[in-house]
């Protein structure tokens, strides 16, 4: 605990994070209005405060308002963001194991076709296989999925070639301990550490990459209250009603922000290397 | 060295293949008729299934993914079904809006994160070191898209400074570019600054401060010169961030370069146009990371590679 109080990054990085998960996960109770139910009669109302009535953050160009609309969006973004960094870390670690502890033909094949996905720009690849698959929420995972589990294979790998000749796994072998058990008891604790930074940093590209693509229309379709999907609705109304994107934008910077404070955070600490 | 030049030009072309086959696999597997978009509504189906032989998609894929593969390396890239002439050629109409901003782009993060990240090394600690650190985070927190159309409402909409988006003349460049360069100028300022802080603590530092030079001498000529070796790897993998960042700004300004033109070739699926820009990009992008990895071992001559 003391030396988590030596990482103000962390906590604070992990105090945004929790507020926007909260906040989220509670979205019904935090607000009665509905998300997708549009009011034309309501249209580009502005936020409390501001010459608005009833809806704190204003409401949109079909009059649905922007609070409700933000939480449910964070229940989506947060929940596609989480899937997708928890199906790469799966799979990257598994795919990084097997290169490195079966080696040969298939660590150099996964090897090169790690290069060849690293030859791509993330968002065109992601571009190229929305398009063929489709834009469903399962789609998406799997897009944001398959760009992220490269990181964890090549960490994985690496870990897995280093600890491999160390000497308590030698002893470990020559005590008759088997594949399952070395990999279990000895080479995934070792590697837990790197692959957590990778995860919580990684944690802040999905959520911009999925709104990003959401934002492009080629993610979430409306009427989903998707925070990308909200910030291109916005886009026409900038001159009379700028609430519209900032709102979703802010919420996005918000979630980055914290995923990236504590990745750097968990960095400094779990990193001998790198502390000062 | 000979050998590792073979080598990384080996696995660069083993990598090109591999990038071929891949664009190959994912364009073909997209559903959709490209055939019905191009004709008219209500065409007869003998005329669909007609225009799909004629463009070679009813063949088996591996014949497909030959006939692919020897028109690329002629340069021949197929027909753009949305322009009706040279994907080829369409594409490259194009490159040089997405070079102008990229470029642009480039030299913004060299000129604001080098300076950035060498304020906050120098005076570690200080209200500059924290001011170019919040600086650095929020750069790679803000999402470009977001950046970008906020940039439009305070210096397009509001002030009316600058155009809020198209092709034109100097001052459509500013905003498109300051949104691309957001992300790779935190992240070069942050690098700048560990890279150099590292090499400040070594013994040849100490040295040339006790034998009287200046500290400005010290840090740009010993130091900084040698902090721009793990900077160099940084910004050429930063060219493939950038192409890809040029996707979402170009389409937030209307800049008329390839990332926009990708996006547009998707909703109409215009394969050739699509597996043209992707086979391109990452082309650039190999290329780029063999030069920095030969450009390496010139300018560290103590890498050398069996």
């Amino acid at each position: 605990m003391t030396r988590l109080a030596r990482h103000p990054m962390i906590l604070l990085g992990g105090l945004i994070l929790a507020v926007v998960v909260i906040a989220s996960a509670a979205a019904p109770w935090l607000t009665s209005a509905d998300p997708l139910k549009p009011s034309f009669a309501r249209r580009l109302t502005p936020p409390q405060g501001l010459g608005g009535a009833a809806h704190p953050l204003g409401t949109d160009n079909l009059g649905r308002d922007i609070l409700a609309r933000v939480l449910h969006g964070g229940r989506l973004s947060l929940v596609l963001a989480a899937s997708a960094v928890a199906l790469a870390a799966g799979v990257g670690v598994l795919v990084g194991l097997a290169a490195g502890l079966i080696g040969g033909r298939l660590d150099d094949l996964v090897m090169r076709l790690a290069d060849v996905q690293l030859a791509f720009p993330v968002i065109m690849l992601a571009i190229a296989i929305v398009a063929v698959v489709g834009t469903s929420a399962t789609a998406l995972v799997g897009v944001l999925a398959l760009s992220g589990w490269v990181l964890y294979a090549r960490t994985v790998r690496a870990a897995v070639l280093t600890i491999r000749e160390t000497d308590y796994v030698e002893a470990a072998r020559t005590l008759g301990a088997g594949n399952v058990r070395l990999i279990a008891r000895h080479i995934l604790p070792n590697t837990l550490a790197p692959i957590l930074v990778l995860a919580s940093s990684q944690f802040a590209t999905m959520v911009l990459l999925e709104s990003g693509l959401s934002f492009l229309g080629l993610g979430l379709q409306p009427p989903q209250p998707s925070w990308g999907l909200m910030l291109a609705e916005g886009r026409d109304y900038l001159s009379n009603a700028w609430w519209l994107a900032t709102v979703p934008g802010l919420a996005i910077s918000l979630v980055v922000l914290g995923a990236n404070l504590l990745g750097d955070g968990l960095r400094d600490l779990l990193d001998p290397r790198l502390r000062q | 060295m000979r050998a590792y030049l073979l080598r990384r030009l080996w696995q660069s072309a083993v990598t090109l293949v591999g990038v071929s086959i891949l664009v190959f696999v994912i364009l073909r597997v997209i559903p959709g008729d490209p055939a019905k978009m191009l004709l008219p509504e209500g065409a007869p189906p003998s005329a669909v299934e007609a225009l799909n032989r004629h463009l070679g998609l009813r063949e088996p894929l591996w014949v497909q993914y030959a006939i692919f593969l020897r028109s690329v390396v002629r340069g021949d890239f197929g027909q753009s079904f949305q322009y009706r002439s040279p994907a080829l050629r369409v594409v490259v109409e194009r490159v040089p809006a997405t070079i102008q901003l990229t470029l642009a782009a480039m030299a913004l993060t060299v000129l604001a994160g080098v300076p950035l990240g060498i304020v906050a090394a120098v005076r570690q600690r200080s209200a500059w070191d924290y001011a170019s650190t919040v600086v650095a985070v929020l750069g790679q927190s803000l999402p470009n898209f977001w950046l970008g159309i906020m940039l439009v409402l305070l210096f397009g909409v509001t002030l009316r400074w600058l155009p809020t988006s198209g092709f034109g003349g100097w001052l459509s460049l500013v905003l498109p570019s300051v949104t691309l360069a957001a992300f790779p100028t935190a992240l070069v300022a942050r690098l700048t600054r560990s890279s150099l802080l590292e090499i400040l603590g070594q013994e040849y530092i100490r040295t040339g401060r006790a034998k009287g030079l200046g500290e400005p001498r010290v840090v740009l000529r010993h130091a900084l010169r040698n902090a721009m070796i793990p900077l160099l790897t940084v910004l050429g993998l930063q060219i493939g961030t950038l192409l890809g960042g040029a996707v979402i700004t170009e389409s937030i300004f209307a800049w008329p370069g390839m990332g926009k033109l990708v996006v547009d070739a998707i909703f109409f699926r215009d394969f050739p146009v699509v597996q043209t820009i992707l086979i391109l990009s990452a082309t650039i992008f190999v290329v780029i990371n063999l030069v920095v990895d030969l450009l390496y071992t010139v300018l560290d001559p103590r890498i050398r590679y069996g």
